[in-house]
């Protein structure tokens, strides 16, 4: 388009051009999204929201679990150093500990894999790629809260 | 760079950036760290086996890096809600991101000695 045409008003002729009067009404079109009676009551639901709530309320316990963790195994009494089957015997016979890690497994897992989901919905392009990068995402995070889950519940410090 | 792949530039869009890398990176370590944990169950000998090449100085700069991810997401995600959750969190993204940065690095500085310390002993003598 190399010019543009405008009348005197310097409104377009689009916008200039008064087709319909009192008399002459424009027709009205029902908005495409209108909730009319027919709508089903239940639509998508707010899986959206409550997964970005969900990445905030997760995020800040998470900083007080991870960093609490971080300053126990690396920072205080000697840092990895001190690691070993015994040290982890020793945490887990406290009930509080393993709520602790429990609660930081399912949390950085679900927070991690909602991540995920938000990196693949944003690059993956292809409707195959995206299912099936979020299938190996959900079965990678299943198996590892479950397996998280057992170890915590079923260890057992006397297994030699 | 070619046009039209850079979104606005500058504290925003890379901050954004920086979350995302060091959130993969986060989850994939997770991931691993579940595994080798989970051989507790096996033997003590397999999970005290794997554990102590965690010890060894190559790992521990890689546990450096881990800590650098973590504080950073850690930061930056506190940021994040304050963007979100502050009336005035949108017009002072930029100084947050800076003190973001800023308390990153005196915890980077403070680490240094928890987490390189064992394997600067092991490389040079105690």
């Amino acid at each position: 388009m190399s010019t543009t045409e405008t009348n005197a008003s310097g409104v377009g002729p689009v916008e200039g051009a008064s087709l319909y009067s009192v008399d002459n009404p424009a027709p009205v079109i029902e908005p495409p999204r209108k909730r009319t009676k027919k709508t089903p009551k239940s639509t998508r639901g707010n899986f959206e929201l409550a997964a970005w709530l969900f990445m905030r309320l997760s995020g800040v316990v998470l900083v007080v679990l991870v960093i609490g963790h971080l300053l126990i195994q690396l920072v205080l009494d000697g840092g990895v150093s001190k690691i070993g089957f015994a040290f982890v015997a020793g945490r887990w016979a406290s009930p509080f500990w393993q709520v602790w890690d429990l609660l930081m497994l399912w949390l950085a897992m679900l927070h991690g894999a909602n991540g995920l989901r938000t990196v693949i919905n944003d690059y993956a392009e292809r409707p195959n790629t995206r299912l099936w990068l979020k299938g190996l995402l959900y079965t990678a995070t299943v198996f590892t809260i479950l397996l998280g889950t057992l170890v915590i519940f079923t260890f057992d410090p006397n297994i030699r | 760079m070619p046009a039209g792949t850079l979104y606005r530039g500058r504290e925003g869009m890379w901050s954004w950036v920086a979350h995302r890398v060091t959130g993969v990176l986060i989850f994939f370590f997770l991931f691993v760290h579940v595994l080798d944990t989970a051989l507790v169950r096996v033997s003590p000998e397999a999970y005290d086996t794997v554990v102590a090449t965690y010890k060894t100085p190559i790992v521990a700069l890689l546990e450096y890096g881990l800590v650098a991810a973590i504080l950073f997401h850690a930061l930056n995600g506190l940021r994040v809600i304050a963007v979100d959750f502050w009336v005035k969190g949108a017009r002072y993204q930029k100084q947050m991101l800076w003190t973001v940065v800023a308390l990153w690095a005196v915890l980077m500085l403070g680490a240094i000695y928890p987490v390189l310390g064992h394997a600067a002993r092991e490389l040079f003598g105690s």
